[in-house]
């Protein structure tokens, strides 16, 4: 119970911070969101008039605590520029990023672990660098590189989706999840490689521990000590950089939304900035930090169902 | 039944030999002590007979006989077979040689999974026999306990119930009881005696305090820089230690009432 009431609190008080951050950043950068709506020809009497009607006359922290009340009655605003509720606008867009989040965190779960395992047999042998330098690429290719190959290969030369024309998720969510897996496939690369990296070198350190040496001692052979063994207990700092990983997708998610024109909330998140349309950005803010808090706690729940270390004090 | 034949062990990162040709033999049934201070090439010695060193980092020559069978040069698969089958092995420190995610009762029957085709629940039922045997009371409780939640002492016996489970013909502890506090250092020999005297099985007790190996062993060797020094009967080297740096060993011993009487 004091381990869930830590957790809620921590999400409370980093949802506030980031969501004032944002708001007194945007008192702070240049930029007009009545400007924004009427261009840059209007007259002074009209942009005033406009100005008023939005509120943006007030005070900064009477509004941004007027934001908050409304935040909290459920009540997100209408978007300036689209002039539809926020959420009307977000959750569509939310969908579609989160699925493509989760179908990138499946393929990387699902791959990076085993393959740091595998990627063991070569340590210290011939070929390590090979590895390496494959390894080294990944992480260093940009997704929007990737993306713009995919689009190609896939898209145009073999036509297995057509880039920039994203399918309805809800009545063709077979042809949407197709669009969303090369997206994706780019998103996955470089964190793939990062988590097999990190997982390879906490396998490397685990084998010289000394129960490694008691479990040889009781006749088990390397894969045996590997997979019983240094598996386990190479998992909990996984899971932990799964965590960050999947916080840090949404994050990668705006450029590879661009490249593969996909209607996400990365896109909306940049167009909502550049045209000032603060209900919309304070609303994507905040999830984004709901998301980055949850995908710890989550990390830490299983964590502790690993490594019953980790239980202590806690509330299991 | 283990003999050991001008044993040499050189790491390829020291200029040195850990190990330079020693011989020893310890028979059926018998407790051997082997004594030194740190870097005397003691563990090092009890690392190549349990076959654990890296064998791509050092240059190793002699013979290791157990039983007639060489195990310096066996393949890696026959040393499996050998490993926790024929030879099983105490480390120090008990906390760190566990695995800390892994329920105890399942490390203690781990050997059994590997040399044995018993059932998972004949696996459970001699795991808790082999847990009373090393007198942990509750032994039901200790099964489903982790490392983490057991004391020093209780974890120790446990390791040393994980090393018996199969009856081994050799028991190989390497400073089984440096990192426990006296009672329980003196409570561990105690179990140590009895199985000797009830199972038979034969023990290289390594250790570099003289007064725990007088204790525990008939006989004694004394290594010194990667050499033996001295060897024999635990009350001959004792009392007349013939070797300098065993005479020093023994003063090193601390007593109550300055030099120690027996």
């Amino acid at each position: 119970m004091k381990y869930a009431l830590k957790r809620i609190l921590t999400l409370l008080v980093t949802m506030l911070l980031v969501s004032f951050l944002t708001y007194a950043a945007f008192e702070v950068i240049s930029g007009d969101p009545a400007e924004a709506i009427l261009g840059t020809e209007a007259t002074p009497e009209r942009l005033a008039a406009l100005r008023h009607e939005m509120g943006l006359d007030r005070p900064f922290l009477t509004r941004y605590i007027g934001w908050l009340t409304g935040f909290f009655s459920g009540n997100l605003g209408i978007s300036y520029r689209y002039h539809q509720p926020v959420w009307e606008l977000i959750g569509p867009k939310l969908e579609i990023t989160l699925c493509m989040c989760l179908v990138s965190f499946i393929i990387i779960a699902v791959i990076s672990v085993p393959l740091a395992i595998w990627s063991y047999r070569f340590v210290g042998g011939p070929f390590d660098w090979i590895r390496t330098a494959f390894n080294q690429l990944c992480m260093a290719v940009p997704p929007f590189f990737t993306g713009i190959l995919i689009s190609w290969l896939f898209g145009i030369v073999l036509r297995l989706f057509v880039p920039g024309d994203f399918p309805d998720l809800h009545t063709d969510f077979g042809a949407a999840l197709g669009h969303l897996f090369f997206a994706a496939i780019c998103l996955c690369i470089p964190r793939t490689a990062m988590t097999v990296r990190m997982m390879r070198s906490t396998v490397i350190g685990e084998m010289q521990k000394a129960y490694v040496r008691t479990a040889i001692s009781r006749g088990n052979d390397r894969r045996a000590v590997l997979n019983r063994h240094v598996l386990k207990n190479s998992l909990t700092s996984a899971v932990t950089f799964l965590g960050q990983t999947m916080a840090e997708l949404i994050g990668g998610s705006v450029v590879v939304e661009q490249v593969f024109g996909i209607p996400g909330l990365g896109r909306l998140l940049v167009a909502s900035i550049s045209t000032r349309d603060y209900p919309v950005v304070q609303t994507v803010v905040v999830i984004l930090a709901f998301w980055v808090v949850l995908a710890g706690t989550v990390a830490d729940l299983v964590n502790q169902r690993i490594d019953p270390r980790l239980r202590l004090g806690g509330d299991a | 039944m283990l003999e050991i034949r001008d044993l040499h062990v050189k790491f390829h990162n020291r200029d040195r030999e850990a190990v330079a040709g020693i011989s020893l033999t310890i028979d059926d049934g018998e407790i051997v002590g082997l004594v030194g201070e740190s870097g005397s090439g003691k563990s090092v010695t009890a690392m190549s007979i349990a076959g654990l060193l890296p064998r791509k980092q050092c240059d190793l020559s002699g013979d290791i006989l157990l039983d007639g069978e060489d195990l310096l040069h066996a393949p890696r698969s026959a040393l499996r077979q050998i490993h926790g089958r024929r030879i099983g092995v105490v480390f120090q420190e008990p906390m760190s040689a566990m695995d800390p995610l892994m329920r105890v009762g399942e490390q203690v029957g781990e050997v059994l999974r590997i040399h044995t085709g018993l059932t998972p629940a004949q696996r459970k039922k001699k795991v808790l026999e082999v847990l009373s045997a090393v007198e942990l009371a509750d032994p039901e409780g200790v099964y489903n306990k982790y490392p983490h939640e057991l004391s020093g002492g209780m974890l120790q016996r446990a390791m040393i119930a994980a090393a018996i489970v199969i009856q081994p013909s050799l028991l190989l502890l390497d400073e089984p009881t440096t990192a426990l506090d006296v009672t329980i250092q003196a409570q561990i020999l105690e179990l140590l005696k009895k199985l000797n005297a009830e199972k038979g099985i034969s023990m290289l007790f390594i250790s570099h305090n003289l007064n725990v190996v007088r204790k525990l062993c008939k006989r004694v060797a004394v290594m010194q820089r990667g050499l033996l020094v001295e060897s024999g009967d635990t009350k001959d080297v004792f009392f007349h230690p013939q070797h300098p740096y065993t005479r020093r060993l023994i003063e090193a011993i601390p007593t109550r009432h300055g030099k120690e009487t027996v």
